[in-house]
Order: C-alpha cells, then structure tokens, then sequence
C-alpha cells in the first residue's frame, strides 16, 4: 500500500477530482495549505504600507492506493497538475504500513 | 375692513405656498439621501454574492461608480437629461446657482444624481470578479454622462422644465420612478458588460455545464437587500418630487410588490430547485421592486401584489436561463433582476394603469410602453456595445487569467478584505 500526498494549485482540484475518479479512485482527503517554495508569494498593501504574504495558497490532496496503481495516478495527476509554471506543485510517494476501516474493523487492502 | 382681511387671506395664501414649496425640497431630499443608501445596499449585495477574493474589488467599484457619476452628471448627464432641448437637453451643464429657480435646481440635481448612480452601480455586480478597475471607471462615467440621461430625456425630459416635449413624454409613457430609465438601463449594460467580458474562470465545466461559485457572504447579501427595500421608499415615494399625500400610497404599493416578489421567487425557487432558496428568494425581493418601480403611483393595491409577485416569478426563470442556456456569468443576477424585471414593470405600468393617457385606449397604453421599451432597449445597446467595444480595443476590459486566480483585490488593488482568515483558497 502505497501513500500518494499531492500538493496542488487550488484552481486544479475539481480537474484532478474527475481524472482521479476515471482511474478508479472514489475516496481523497484534501487539506487546505499554505506553503512557498520557488514560488513566492506577493504583496499586499494596508492603507500605504507593504506588506509581504509569503504562503501561497495550496492544497494537498492525499490518497491511499495499491502499489501497481501508482505510477498510474502519478501519471495522471502530472498531465492534469502541469502549466510550466514554477508553482505547479509536488508528488510524494510513502508505504504504508496497515489500513484499517473504522465501521468493520477490516484491515489491508480491504479497508481502502 | 373687508380690505384688511383680503390682505390677511392672500398673506396666509402666501405663507401656505411658501410652507409647500420648503416642504417638497425637504422630501425630496430626504428621498435622495434614501436612494443614496441604496449605494450601500448593492455594495453589500454584490459584495455577499462575490468570492471573498473579490469582495473588496466589488466595493470600490461602487464608491467609485457614483463619485465619477457625481462630476459626471454635473457636468454634462443633468443638462442633457433635464435641460432644455426635445430629443436631448442642452442647457444647465455644471449646474450653476444663477439659474432661475436656484434652490429647486439643485435639489433636483441631488435627487436626480442617486438614480443615475443607481443605473450605474448595477452593472458593478454583473461585471464582478474580472473586470480591470481603470476600464469599470471608464465605463462608469462614460454612461453617467451620456447613455442614461439621453433616454432618460426621453421619458423624464420635462419634469425640470416644463416648456420641454420629450417625444415619449408626448406619446403618454408611463414609467413614474425608473422601472426602464433606471433599472432596465443599468440591467441591460450589465448584460453587455458580461458578454464582452466572458465568463469567470471555472464558471462553465469543459461540458459547458455551469459550475457555481457560491457567493462569500450570504448574510452580507441579505442585509444589502434589506438597505435595497429601506432606499426603495425614497425612490418611489420619493419620485413625487412633492410632499404631497400620494406619497403613502406609494409607500403601499411599493410594499405590496416588494412583498410578493420575495414570495413569487420563494414559491419558484421551491418549486423548480426543490428548495426554498436563500439567494434567489433575496433575489425575489429586489425583483418585486424593480417591477412595482413604474407603475407604483398609478395603479390599485391588488395590481401591486400581481406585479411583484410575477416579478419574483421571472426573475428566478431568468436567473436559470442566463446561466444555463445563454451561459453568460452575472454573478449576482443584475440582468435578471433589474434588466427582465425592468421590462416586465414597465410594460406592468400600461397593462395595470388606473389612470391612462388622454385618448389613449388600453391596448394602446400598452403599445406605448413596448414602444418606449424598445427605444430605450435600441439606445442602451447600440451605446453600450460601442463603449464596451471601444475600451476592450483600447484599456482592455478585463484581467489577466493569472490576476483572476490569485484574485482581482490582490491583483488589483493589493488587499485581502479577510486578511486575518488567510486560509481563504477560494475554488478559483
């Protein structure tokens, strides 16, 4: 089992929510987030005076999935997440150890 | 002795003149300092019914619409539209205190500014969330100083000066507060305002479906609608011009349809969409306004609830259609609202008149309301197409696609109205 953590330009989540669901993925988690890497933020201004908002808004779309799925999604998710820009976000890939279904109790695969 | 008591009579005569002549300046200012809070009232519908990364945009947009049309209309728009002169006016330009008649001129003038700035701040919301600044203050003096007082010549030309024969005027055209000069004008600009501009981004799905985009702030909105209906008794019962007891009885009628849209557009909504929509019922309320806005000094108590509740009817009709089927993105339903039920007033206004023009039948009454319609529907879109054509090949009409994802406050005017909320990721 494998740990898909995306993060995402807000504006690609409805896109990458269909593509996703065309592979067959019917469940994510999505976290709001605010981040920078080569991307900066820009500047605000408050009555004449500057100000520096240097988090970007992002968010980070994660999903559980089984091994072989996962060069798949990753595939996908570039296609969808892609403009060239710097901004357009990062794919982290984790093992997961066990997955357990709250309401049953099932564990393994079962549970995704 | 019979001599001293005429000079008593005529004296009280004078005095009673005199008490009239303060008291119509008294009301009708303080129905233009009420049309004026309608400013408010749109700045907070707008604002509600926007994304949050848009909201401050919208607000500028409004201050800044009637302060443009304030310099422009005394300078150029009253002249035109209450100046002497038939298809247009052509005298009192900068509204100076050595005209005949000062003190009556100038209240007028106030009360003449809000309504033009009414017509003006309705497109505010039909443009919002897109619309580069320097272009909407383009716009908004450009229609206050030509495009609404030359047809609203048309239909008001002679309440300044009565030696004046504004052809509509002459044809019988009833249209007592602005349901067309005001409200179908600034509706219909706002339409063509959306056109030029396209759709927000994300508004329509690959499949053309539309997508909403919630607006940021329904409580917001509600209390922009409640400013709206507060304004509204000035701008009809207002439109007397005169303290005179007609006045209550506008009052009644404008009530009454104010009333019965908001439940026209409840049952509607409840009816089409399944649920007693909050949006579209605030919607319902403005439309029973803007329809009860011709006719409301001119027609019976039952004709008022008939004519607010269709309104409420079409304006949810038309909400849906201009989203669905024409897909066009007016954020807050402007068209809808001020554009259909404009026309549905006005033409309400014959169709129910109590009172119709001399030697004019029924039928005819309703002729000649169509007739105005149209006329003022040909002038506001042949103008609006040139000035919208005009600054979109020249300033640009609209943001940049990277402005609109970061957001028109931040683009535009580098603010966040939540700055202390910054966990605001709007959709797009």
């Amino acid at each position: 089992m494998k740990r898909i953590e995306t993060v995402i330009r807000p504006s690609k989540l409805h896109d990458l929510k269909t593509a996703l669901s065309g592979l067959g993925i019917h469940g994510l988690t999505v976290f709001e987030a605010g981040g920078f890497g080569r991307q900066r933020g820009h500047k605000e201004m408050f009555r004449g005076n500057e100000y520096d908002v240097d988090l970007i808004p992002k968010l980070v779309v994660v999903l559980v999935t089984q091994d072989e799925l996962v060069d798949k999604i990753i595939d996908k998710i570039i296609s969808v997440c892609y403009t060239g820009e710097v901004g357009d976000g990062k794919i982290f890939v984790s093992t997961i150890d066990e997955t357990v279904r709250i309401r049953t109790g099932e564990r393994g695969e079962g549970a995704m | 002795m019979e001599e001293l008591v005429a000079v008593g009579v005529t004296e009280a005569v004078q005095a009673a003149v005199l008490i009239q002549v303060n008291l119509n300046i008294v009301w009708t200012l303080i129905a233009a300092f009420l049309v004026f809070f309608m400013q408010a009232g749109f700045a907070m519908v707008e604002a509600g019914f926007i994304s949050a990364k848009s909201a401050g945009n919208v607000l500028m947009k409004n201050i800044l619409d009637f302060s443009m049309g304030a310099l422009a209309f005394w300078a150029v728009g009253y002249g035109i539209m209450f100046g002497a002169g038939n298809f247009m006016g052509a005298s009192h330009f900068f509204v100076s205190p050595l005209v005949e008649n000062a003190e009556w001129v100038f209240t007028f003038f106030v009360f003449q500014l809000v309504f033009a700035a009414t017509a003006a701040t309705i497109v505010s919301g039909a443009m919002a969330g897109r619309t580069k600044f320097v272009s909407y203050l383009i716009y908004s003096f450009v229609v206050t100083l030509i495009i609404y007082p030359v047809s609203g010549h048309w239909a008001w030309g002679d309440l300044l000066l009565d030696t004046n024969t504004p052809w509509l005027v002459e044809l019988g055209y009833i249209d007592f507060a602005g349901s067309s000069v005001v409200h179908m004008v600034g509706g219909v600009l706002g339409l063509i305002g959306a056109i030029f501009l396209g759709p927000r981004l994300g508004k329509y799905r690959k499949d053309g479906t539309s997508q909403p985009i919630p607006g940021h702030n329904l409580p917001l909105a509600a209390l922009g609608v409640f400013i709206l209906w507060f304004g509204w008794y000035g701008f009809n019962s207002g439109s007397t011009t005169a303290g005179v007891p007609e006045i209550g009885y506008i009052a009644l009628t404008t009530t009454l349809g104010a009333a019965a849209g908001t439940i026209g557009a409840l049952i509607t909504s409840w009816v089409t969409l399944k649920v007693p929509d909050i949006g579209m019922t605030l919607n319902g309320a403005l439309a029973g306004l803007v329809a009860i806005t011709a006719g409301c000094a001119n027609i019976d108590p039952w004709a008022a609830v008939v004519i607010g509740a269709v309104g409420g009817v079409i304006v949810v009709l038309s909400v849906l259609f201009v989203d669905r089927v024409l897909k066009i993105d007016d954020p807050v339903g402007a068209f809808s609202v001020h554009g259909v039920c404009g026309i549905w007033g006005t033409l309400a206004a014959g169709i129910f008149a109590n009172d119709l023009a001399d030697g004019v039948t029924r039928l005819g009454q309703v002729g000649v309301q169509a007739i105005g319609i149209l006329a003022i529907l040909a002038w506001v879109v042949v103008t609006g197409v040139i000035l919208f054509g005009l600054i979109k090949v020249t300033v640009g009409l609209r943001i940049s696609k990277k402005e609109e994802i970061l957001g028109i406050d931040i683009a535009e005017h580098e603010a966040d109205c939540y700055p202390d909320f910054r966990k605001d990721f709007t959709k797009i």
